[in-house]
């Protein structure tokens, strides 16, 4: 008797909770956003030697004018407010305190690039401002302990090379891997990933480790030496000046290991076309966008979606870059989080928003991957996909791999 | 637009509506002063923070006027010392834990002797010869701090993340405020010392090797040594407002300083007025305000708006704000005289 009279009060509230809810669920707003209105702020560099990034915020801009042709989010009309940076980190530290103090944004949107979102990661944290989805692919961009306020959204180096393991315990258990990488965290982050997801047999596997600087000239003395090591696994982890290297070095040398090309570095027209077509042939990588220029998806509906907004909101893009690809992509990233906002656009609720977010799907993710987040992982995208590469293009193959920490 | 002979008749004291030049100069800087003190207290932070940094630049470019205004010697390498005073002062308060106030003085030191020891071959270089050989100064130092030979204190590529000072005694500032009121008590001083030092013995041999380097050394003057020592005293100032430029924006990292922050620092130099002192203010602020100007009208053509503006600032002011305004006073000081 007593536990049915707890159960039926409680179910009475819990219906008083259902129906009340709407109506109870007052708007909230931190500054930035109104009944009408959602302001976000960015900063791209528009201009200076990074300037081809750009793209990405100005896909970015024509992704929110198709949002408020469409009627806006929840009703409300989104104002991007998107600055130069000129890649430079004291230009984003002034132009990300403008949006925050005197434009007075809701959050900051994918700032882009790592020196520069270093420069404003304190800052952002401190003003308990969103650093929502940054584009850069650095590890510690995920970190909801000591940095609630900022999170990624690209995979990131350390997931990328537990995906290359993954591969490896799979294909070749036996493998001797040799690794080049830059000597900086960026590099050190992609060993520390492989050398993750290899566990136990990293020692065993890992033959030589070959670091380079950005002011090393050429990385040839290192592609010899890995080759006298032995290794028939190449881990490149470069840049794509001296990736095109590596490649062109390896093949002059008569090399042909399993060559596993880092994401940073897979594009054709400024890696693999330098290194020369045929010494490319047969390297793998790694993808999680659809490839624009890869015929397979000529009839996606996803594809197709993508082309209707870029003939539509952005007939000057560049349809065949990977750069508006993505900024489509993490356009409709946020969208969704601020979908879920609903009513309450508190900064504190946006970022709990872009921290639930399950199983997204969007259209120009490869299938199979989607978008996951929890209170402790800030970490939106940590799936992957392998390519090889025909010597004319990227061709998929393998099942959609998950870079996960503990996968 | 030619310049008149003097005229033999004139008076002793410049005078425009009957008052003294001088006394409009302390007027001027009296004026200047009070819009100073009052910033911090009826402007939003973000603004406080930007005429921080336009002070800052002011402080730069007043380093390289030094060197090109009053001794006539090129660089485009300024970059490397604001560079080096950037780290000196963010490697102390990060890696040693020392005050941000003591970095100034060690900033201004290291910078000092860098640029003396960087001054003494480029001594053998004149005019574009010694800007490409400072150029290659600026192309290098954005490397060379992310090499890993010093990568254990400079932190490489990803910079480092210093905090930012709280305003001490207890004073009721928050941290922008009294980083702007450092900033400009520093400032007064190095212009007061600068200003000193170009009136003085010292600033007058500057200007003579300036003027002709042979009649300089006739006359006695050590060319060599006022050379050098005038690159150190160029690369402490700018050193000393690559220090406060650290605290300002709590962060440095090599992309920070390259190339095109030397150019900015050239290009108010120009605007400014090359040769005075006054200007390099202006300089300071056209440096800091003048890009945001030009993205608020054209964000995909900023550069192009930038660039347009920069052409109007050399034809309308072909000397500078500097000498803009010794025109219109002239030309006053000559109606007053006309007219009187």
């Amino acid at each position: 008797m007593q536990m049915n009279k707890r159960m039926l009060l409680a179910s009475i509230a819990g219906l008083a909770v259902a129906v009340a809810g709407p109506a109870l669920a007052q708007k909230k707003y931190s500054p930035g956003a109104s009944d009408t209105e959602i302001k976000l702020g960015n900063t791209n560099p528009y201009s200076g030697p990074a300037s081809a990034y750009g793209l990405i915020g100005k896909t970015i801009d024509a992704y929110f004018k198709k949002v408020n042709a469409e009627g806006g989010i929840n009703g409300r009309k989104i104002t991007f407010i998107s600055y130069d940076d000129a890649y430079s980190p004291p230009k984003t530290v002034e132009q990300v305190r403008k949006l925050v103090e005197s434009d007075e944004v809701l959050f900051v949107f994918q700032p882009l690039g790592t020196p520069s979102n270093s420069a404003i990661h304190k800052y952002m944290n401190s003003k308990k401002v969103p650093q929502l989805f940054v584009a850069t692919g650095a590890t510690k961009w995920g970190d909801p302990k000591n940095f609630p306020w900022t999170m990624g959204w690209q995979p990131n180096y350390q997931s990328e090379g537990r995906i290359y393991a993954q591969y490896l315990i799979k294909n070749h258990p036996n493998a001797k891997i040799g690794i080049l990488y830059q000597n900086d965290d960026y590099g050190k982050d992609y060993v520390k990933g492989m050398k993750d997801g290899l566990g136990e047999k990293a020692k065993t596997m890992i033959v030589s480790e070959q670091p380079y600087e950005t002011s090393d000239p050429t990385v040839d003395s290192q592609i010899i030496n890995l080759k006298a090591s032995g290794a028939d696994v190449l881990f490149n982890v470069t840049t794509p000046k001296f990736a095109a290297q590596a490649i062109k070095k390896a093949h002059e040398i008569g090399w042909q290991p399993i060559h596993l090309l880092n994401n940073v570095s897979n594009s054709v027209g400024s890696v693999l076309k330098p290194a020369g077509l045929d010494a490319a042939k047969g390297v793998l990588s790694t993808a999680y966008l659809k490839d624009p220029t890869d015929s397979t998806w000529d009839n996606d509906p996803g594809k197709k979606e993508w082309l209707a907004f870029m003939d539509k909101y952005y007939p000057d893009g560049d349809k065949t870059s990977s750069f508006t690809v993505y900024g489509f992509t993490v356009a409709q990233t946020l969208h969704q989080v601020l979908k879920q906002s609903g009513d309450d656009l508190t900064r504190a609720n946006v970022m709990k928003q872009a921290a639930s977010l399950k199983d997204v799907k969007l259209p120009m993710l490869l299938p199979g991957i989607t978008i996951n987040t929890s209170a402790s992982d800030f970490y939106p995208i940590e799936q992957m996909q392998m390519q090889k590469f025909t010597g004319e293009r990227w061709e998929l193959f393998g099942p959609v791999l998950s870079g996960g920490e503990g996968s | 637009m030619l310049l008149r002979p003097t005229d033999t008749r004139e008076p002793l004291v410049a005078t425009i509506a009957g008052i003294p030049m001088t006394t409009w100069r302390l007027t001027a800087l009296g004026i200047g002063l009070v819009v100073l003190a009052v910033i911090p207290f009826v402007m939003k932070n973000f603004y406080i923070f930007q005429i921080t940094l336009a002070i800052i630049y002011a402080i730069a470019i007043l380093g390289l006027n030094l060197l090109t205004g009053f001794n006539g010697q090129f660089s485009l390498g300024h970059s490397a010392f604001y560079a080096v005073g950037a780290y000196t002062a963010a490697i102390m308060m990060d890696r040693c834990d020392i005050g941000y106030v003591w970095t100034l003085p060690a900033a201004a030191i290291v910078c000092f002797v860098f640029g003396f020891l960087f001054g003494l071959p480029a001594l053998r270089l004149e005019g574009v010869y010694l800007a490409l050989a400072t150029f290659a100064l600026a192309i290098a130092i954005p490397q060379m701090l992310k090499s890993s030979l010093v990568e254990h204190w400079t932190g490489g590529v990803q910079g480092i993340t210093i905090i930012k000072p709280d305003a001490p005694f207890g004073l009721p500032l928050n941290s922008d405020q009294w980083l702007y009121a450092f900033t400009v008590i520093v400032a007064v001083a190095m212009y007061v010392c600068a200003g000193n030092l170009v009136r003085s013995r010292t600033g007058r041999a500057l200007i003579a090797i300036r003027d002709h380097p042979i009649a300089a050394s006739a006359m006695g003057i050590d060319v060599a040594l006022y050379k050098s020592l005038t690159f150190g005293v160029s690369a402490l100032y700018t050193g000393v407002a690559g220090a406060l430029g650290a605290i300002a924006i709590s962060f440095v990292a090599p992309d920070s300083f390259t190339f095109t922050l030397a150019v900015a620092l050239f290009v108010g130099l120009v605007v400014g007025g090359v040769g005075s002192i006054p200007g390099t203010l202006v300089g300071g602020f056209f440096v800091l305000f003048v890009p945001n100007i030009a993205e608020s009208v054209s964000k995909g053509l900023a550069g192009a708006v930038y660039g347009v503006i920069l052409l109007l600032v050399i034809y309308l002011m072909p000397t500078g704000a500097a000498g803009l305004v010794r025109l219109i006073s002239s030309r006053l000081v000559q109606q007053g005289r006309t007219g009187g």
